[in-house]
């Protein structure tokens, strides 16, 4: 039987996965922008699952909500990130650095 | 009056120095002349006033200070001593203002100029009519800065610069002396009204005063302490090293400043506090000698200078000497006779010198003068009654001659010695012989090297410059001149005479008319006016108490030996007789002799080492301690840990927190989890 620990792990582990794809990730802000995706989404499991266990649907609305932002929120990075590729002509991570002190 | 004579000096002053290049170089001299002739023509009848017998009168202007117990007004105070110092400057001012209208005819400044010297004769005049020592403290620095500006006048000289600013030192510590006696005078006395003090001063004779842990004489210690003030301003030994740097300065203030009025402040002073002085005969003796050894030093320096103006500057030196000496001998009206002659002779001679410099085109050392007698005849026969009266020519009253007759000096200076003598003071009278016999030296010595012999000038660079017309700031006469010269070039030197071409020529009406006129003062003051100044029943009523006239010592001087009322003339004969030898008969001895006797002359040709010693002793010093607080004090203490100090931490924070800004997105997500994790840790925890 799947219980809620289960989901609550699984979730888990893809918003420690996120994190360290916006963290370790060195080689382009796609793969930034896919890992917040990631992290949103854990936050969706999370909410969806304990709306079901709490039999409460304001969570499972809440997760409407927040696919609507994801969704928003990818398509204003994407094309920040078309922007900022003809202007610099590269999107490497290592390379975004011009906040440098 | 006497509130027009001295401040229509001022308002010309301020109107010549603030109006500048507005009014014009006429406008500015017309102005400045003006005021000092009208000075001039109200100071006389006030004089003759007094030698007719007037009572002194205080004419208030208004209150200075009130303060407490101190009160101090503004007053002019006229009596007979005022009186004779008010008709020497103010004559001389006017006529050094006439003067340089032909002298300073090219400056591109003279409206400043002009200004200056009457802002001096302000200052001055300020200064005889103070009534209380804070007014004179004022007057006595008013003249300094007067002399400071004007000494530095030409300020594209570096030299000028330089001795503007040492006579300005020099006299700081001459009015440190001055001032503290001031605050001595009102704390003994409880005012600083010079009639209260007078007046006072007897009944403290004796009383003794706690200074620096010692019990001194009161009145000695104040005395001495206004006589310090008194040697700086009138460049007594010790004190005397900026008198003749101040040369430097353009020879009518030469003098008007440093030889007949300014520099005379200090006997003026010392005559003024005579009845204080009189009550410390220690202090006296100390006037005395300083005098004495001040008139011995400068004499001798004033033998193998050859520049014109020093040797003159060094005769003024002297002759200052001379007065200290008088009064430190009691004998304070001889010194201020002494003063008032001087003021004539010695300002002629400066002008006369300043007509031979214009002449030579600015050449100032004698030895490339010679033979100028016929090339300018005015300005050498103004010269000549300036050196008869320095040197004191004159017939004694002796072998049955009742009426002694002379020039100027020949009275005054005489009177000195035999005052010297007859209050039991032979050293100093005899010191006062040996000098007599220097000035006639060194006086006959500079007439006998410009004015006689070839002429020498082929040598000299500012004639060369002169006949070659590389001198820029020539006005159209000398161009005149250099022309003229030019085509006779050839000529001249086919006959090698000396003067490479160049004809001195004599110079404008403004400048031989002060001669002129100063000449009848020097030919003439001392005859007329010894009576009321010396004589034992007529000084007494001139004088009037306004100082302390030694009756018995007057009446004394005529009852001295007949070698001492001799001595001086006598000197004066063999001086002139030495100079001829030396400089007309036998133009090579005074080589042979300087040769002979190196030690010596190099010794008086580099002013007994004074300044040399004052550099040791004092500058460097200065300088290295200047330079001690400068590198150790401020560069690397308050400098290293005050603001450098602060420019260093902050530098080395902002260092630090740029560091952290690297810029890579990572980096800021990740202190962002950091610091969510560290919130959320904490509200769990808490």
């Amino acid at each position: 039987m799947i219980g809620l620990t289960h989901y609550i792990v699984v979730a888990a582990i893809l918003f420690a996965l996120g994190v360290l794809g916006v963290v370790a990730n060195r080689k382009n802000l796609i793969v930034m922008l896919m890992a917040i995706e990631l992290i949103l989404l854990s936050v969706n499991l999370n909410l969806v699952a304990f709306s079901a266990y709490l039999h409460d649907l304001v969570g499972q609305v809440f997760a409407m909500f927040v696919l609507t932002v994801a969704a928003g929120e990818a398509a204003i990075g994407l094309a920040i990130l078309v922007i900022y590729f003809r202007g610099r002509g590269t999107i490497s991570v290592d390379d975004v650095n011009r906040m440098k002190g | 009056m006497i509130l027009l004579i001295v401040f229509l000096p001022l308002l010309a002053a301020v109107i010549a120095g603030l109006g500048n290049r507005l009014l014009g170089n006429t406008v500015a001299k017309v102005l400045t002349t003006g005021a000092l002739f009208a000075s001039c023509l109200l100071s006389w009848p006030i004089f003759i006033h007094y030698l007719g017998g007037g009572e002194p009168t205080i004419a208030p202007v208004f209150d200075w200070i009130h303060s407490g117990d101190l009160q101090v007004a503004w007053a002019l105070r006229v009596d007979a001593l005022t009186a004779v110092m008010l008709v020497v400057i103010t004559s001389v001012s006017a006529l050094v203002h006439l003067y340089s209208w032909g002298y300073m005819s090219d400056d591109p400044d003279q409206p400043r100029f002009f200004a200056y010297l009457s802002l001096f004769t302000f200052a001055m005049l300020m200064l005889v009519t103070a009534n209380n020592l804070v007014q004179m403290f004022f007057g006595w620095e008013g003249v300094g800065l007067a002399s400071y500006l004007l000494i530095g006048f030409w300020f594209k000289k570096p030299s000028a610069n330089a001795a503007a600013i040492k006579a300005f030192v020099v006299n700081r510590v001459g009015d440190l002396g001055f001032m503290l006696g001031i605050f001595g005078t009102y704390l003994v006395f409880q005012t600083v009204s010079i009639p209260d003090i007078l007046h006072m001063a007897p009944a403290m004779k004796g009383s003794t005063i706690g200074f620096l842990g010692y019990r001194l004489d009161t009145m000695t210690i104040l005395c001495l302490l206004l006589f310090v003030g008194a040697m700086g301003k009138s460049a007594q030994l010790g004190l005397h090293t900026w008198l003749p740097d101040a040369m430097e300065g353009p020879t009518p203030v030469s003098a008007l400043i440093h030889a007949a009025t300014m520099v005379t402040a200090g006997v003026f002073m010392v005559c003024r506090l005579s009845p204080m002085f009189e009550t410390s005969p220690f202090a006296l003796t100390v006037v005395m000698t300083v005098g004495a050894a001040t008139c011995f030093f400068a004499a001798t320096v004033g033998l193998v200078q050859t520049d014109i103006k020093r040797v003159i500057a060094y005769s003024t030196c002297s002759q200052l000497g001379y007065m200290f000496f008088a009064a430190g001998c009691g004998a304070y009206g001889a010194a201020m006779f002494h003063l008032f002659t001087h003021a004539f002779f010695k300002a002629l001679l400066f002008l006369g010198a300043g007509s031979v410099i214009h002449a030579m085109h600015h050449e100032q050392d004698m030895r490339y003068y010679g033979g100028l007698r016929k090339h300018i005849p005015w300005t050498f026969w103004g010269m000549m009654a300036g050196t008869l009266a320095i040197t004191g020519v004159g017939i004694p009253a002796v072998f049955g001659n009742t009426m002694a007759i002379g020039f100027a000096g020949f009275h005054s200076k005489d009177a000195i010695i035999e005052a010297a003598w007859a209050s039991g003071q032979s050293g100093a009278s005899i010191v006062g012989m040996i000098v007599a016999l220097l000035t006639s030296f060194y006086s006959w010595r500079l007439m006998f090297l410009t004015f006689w012999g070839k002429p020498r000038w082929a040598q000299s660079e500012h004639i060369q410059h002169a006949l070659h017309g590389e001198h820029e700031s020539e006005d159209a006469d000398d161009h005149a001149h250099a022309a003229h010269a030019h085509d006779d070039h050839g000529h001249a030197h086919a006959h090698g005479d000396g003067t490479g071409g160049y004809h001195p020529h004599e110079s404008p009406l403004t400048i031989l008319v002060p001669l002129i006129l100063l000449s009848i003062g020097a030919i003439t003051a001392g005859f007329i006016f010894h009576g009321y100044f010396i004589d034992p029943s007529a000084g007494e009523a001139y004088w009037k108490g306004s100082i302390a006239f030694r009756e018995h010592l007057m009446e004394s001087m005529e009852s001295i030996p007949l070698a001492v009322k001799l001595s001086a003339t006598i000197a004066m004969l063999v001086g002139l007789w030495t100079a001829w030898v030396m400089y007309i008969r036998s133009p090579g001895l005074p080589a042979a002799v300087a040769d002979q006797f190196r030690v010596v002359y190099g010794f008086l040709l580099n002013k007994w080492y004074f300044d040399e010693l004052y550099d040791l002793l004092f500058v460097r010093p200065a300088f290295a301690i200047g330079r001690l607080f400068w590198h150790r004090g401020d560069e690397k203490t308050i400098d290293r840990f005050g603001p450098n100090g602060s420019a260093w931490v902050v530098a080395l924070g902002s260092r630090v927190a740029g560091r952290i800004q690297t810029g890579y997105v990572y980096t800021y997500a990740f202190v962002m989890l950091l610091g969510l994790t560290a919130a959320v840790t904490w509200a769990m925890t808490r």
